[in-house]
């Protein structure tokens, strides 16, 4: 016999209500987790970007964009290594429901800032030599069965018209982090066609892509960059890619917020739903405490006791709701995955899960033992549990 | 294992004539809301060792609380409680949890025993307060249920046993811990007349063959008939006390 034995048997005493507990204690955990992935979720390319990447756009705002020409003035900015461009295509894929960002990027060298995107040599060359092709991630290839060679029609929107392009590669990345649901294609490609229709709109970026040799610098080399098309008509705004996506995930912070107070609520909803289980649990075997007081145990016996089987059940709960949050996440991704590209299940995560878990355990024998405690024997024995 | 049980029966062989438990002028009153209970009203008495006392007396004359009192599992309001040389009535909470783990063991009228623990280890749990091993341990749950004639029940849980073979395990967790007193509260009062003269055959032969001292209440007569004295109290106070003649069993 040891207190740890004694915990297991007074576990399992009432097998349903422990069992429903576990399983509420669970199912908390699951939500927990998932709801604080696509929280990270959100954040997923503001984590996936890096610091020695700038990005130029227009001050005003990010639908205006910039004339190609500031390329080669930005290029000249001491510090910066190389430059590159893109611009938003906003087009459909068969329908909207479909949706994946496509960009008109600068094809021989755009890529080359982005090694987190790891494409076959062979791939990018051919890529590369067609006007017409294109590369897209490897999750969007697999979503909708694209083989290299297969002519993909984009309807645009932005950019109205039919836009065939042929793919010659396909990009995965370089790990769990990184988005694989883009689809790139020739900026030129875009500009030339613009020139006959639209010719107003042609020669224009989104943004530029500008690659920094020294980090630290990237406060003085935005600063400098934006000083060269001050007073002009399209004046730049200069930030890290870190800031830069960060601007976006700030525009639905209040979801992001609401998601996060919901997974506290779910917390609390479990640590009222075990109190209360404890604290029935503690108020029937009032008798035992007071007999096992008699006989001489303590206090500190008492709360192991009581404790001891709280965190029993919310650590069990716990535990499943992880092994459970796996295939869960699984689906989740799967069924969201144009919103979310990035659906991860950290250990960061899963581990605040059970953490949590373990402290509603705590919390929750807390105070049936500090009541079991306090009765007096006298009273204890005299109750009818 | 503790100050109190050091300051416990030391001088026992110099004080062999003393009595083993002492009670002087003991009050005790219970508050209910604003309403206060008188129960004990300057109560008196001493008990040698090895002897067999029982407290009879009407319902609400406060049997249960001077036991209580004397096992040390209440507090009194005024008078002196002293065991083997112990004032009980001045030690805190957990040196008095200390002291009743060594020196008393109890037997209720409703056994209470744990429902979740086996019979053997319902006895073993006074036990794991001490330092005892686990093989010393069994050594001495195992003597205390062959004393109390229940070895054959020791892995059979509270609800497979009958009343009267509940108490004989209550009886055996009791004595596992050797205590200077044992104290029984009506411990015949939920068993049928069989069960009832086979636990008071037992309760005797742990005061005549094993010299336990034994406090007792009981409602009982037959019960009564069974100590070697008898306190009635009446309303609080000492009313009378007899000896029992024992020659006849
Ligand atoms: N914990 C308590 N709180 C308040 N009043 C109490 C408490 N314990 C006992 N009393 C009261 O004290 C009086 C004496 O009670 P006690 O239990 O000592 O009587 P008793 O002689 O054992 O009676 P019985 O034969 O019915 O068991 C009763 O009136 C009872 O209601
Ligand atoms: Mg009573």
């Amino acid at each position: 016999m040891n207190l740890l034995k004694y915990i297991a048997r007074n576990t399992f005493r009432h097998k349903l209500r422990t069992s429903l507990t576990v399983l509420g204690m669970a199912i908390v955990v699951l939500a927990y987790c998932l709801l604080r992935t696509v929280v990270a979720a959100w954040y997923a390319g503001v984590e996936a970007s890096s610091p020695n990447r700038l990005i130029t756009r227009n001050a005003v705002s990010l639908i205006f964009p910039l004339p190609i020409s500031y390329l080669n003035r930005i290029r000249e900015v001491p510090g910066v290594e190389a430059v590159s461009y893109g611009r938003w295509f906003g087009g459909i894929y068969i329908n909207e429901k479909n949706f994946f960002p496509q960009f008109a990027i600068d094809a021989d060298h755009y890529l080359d800032l982005y090694p987190e995107f790891i494409i076959p040599e062979k791939q990018l060359e051919a890529f590369k030599k067609d006007r017409r092709g294109c590369i897209a991630g490897r999750l969007i290839a697999r979503k909708y069965g694209w083989k290299v060679g297969d002519t993909i029609t984009i309807r645009g929107t932005i950019f109205p018209g039919t836009w065939d392009f042929i793919l010659r590669g396909i990009y995965h990345g370089i790990d769990r982090g990184t988005d694989e649901s883009q689809f790139f294609f020739h900026w030129d490609y875009l500009n030339e066609s613009l020139k006959k229709t639209m010719p107003i709109r042609a020669d224009h970026v989104g943004w530029f892509v500008v690659k920094i040799k020294d980090v630290s610098q990237a406060a003085e080399i935005s600063r400098k960059i934006d000083a060269l098309f001050q007073n002009s008509l399209a004046e730049t705004l200069t930030e890290t890619e870190k800031a830069f996506q960060m601007g976006f995930v700030s525009m639905t912070e209040a979801i992001v917020v609401a998601i996060k107070i919901i997974s506290y609520v779910v917390i609390g909803i479990i640590l009222v739903v075990l109190s209360n289980t404890m604290a029935m649990t503690a108020r029937e075997r009032t008798r035992e405490y007071g007999v096992l007081k008699t006989l001489g145990f303590q206090e500190g016996f008492l709360f192991k006791l009581i404790i001891g089987e709280s965190l029993f059940i919310a650590v069990t709960g716990g535990i499943l709701g992880i092994i459970l949050s796996f295939p869960a996440a699984r689906i989740f991704a799967k069924s969201l995955e144009t919103f979310f590209p990035i659906f991860n299940l950290s250990a960061k995560t899963l581990l605040s899960g059970l953490l949590a878990a373990t402290l509603v355990g705590f919390l929750s024998g807390i105070f049936p033992s500090i009541r079991a405690s306090r009765t007096s024997i006298v009273d204890s024995l005299g109750h009818v549990g | 294992m503790d100050e109190a049980s050091a300051q416990g029966p030391i001088n026992r062989e110099e004080e062999k004539d003393d009595p083993l438990i002492i009670v002087k002028d003991l009050h005790k009153s219970y508050r209910r809301g604003a309403q206060k209970l008188t129960v004990l009203t300057g109560v008196n008495l001493s008990i040698p060792e090895a002897q067999y006392v029982v407290f009879i007396g009407p319902s609400g004359s406060g049997k249960t609380t001077l036991l209580n009192l004397i096992a040390g599992i209440d507090k009194p309001d005024k008078g002196k409680i002293i065991i083997a040389g112990v004032d009980i009535s001045t030690l805190d909470e957990s040196r008095l949890s200390k002291w009743r783990a060594r020196h008393v063991g109890f037997i209720f009228q409703f056994y209470n025993l744990i429902p979740v623990l086996t019979a053997y280890e319902n006895v073993e749990l006074p036990l794991l307060l001490t330092h005892l091993s686990k093989k010393e341990r069994k050594k001495h749950v195992l003597a205390a249920l062959k004393v109390t004639g229940i070895l054959d029940r020791a892995f059979h849980f509270p609800a497979q046993l009958s009343g009267g073979q509940q108490q004989r395990v209550a009886i055996a967790r009791a004595i596992v811990t050797d205590p200077t007193i044992i104290v029984a509260d009506e411990p015949t009062g939920d068993l049928d007349k069989d069960s009832a003269a086979q636990i008071l055959d037992l309760l005797n032969y742990l005061n005549r063959e094993l010299g336990k001292t034994i406090v007792m209440v009981t409602h009982d007569p037959r019960a009564a008939k069974r100590a070697r004295k008898v306190y009635v109290l009446d309303k609080g106070i000492l009313r009378d006390q007899y000896e029992n003649d024992l020659s006849w069993t």
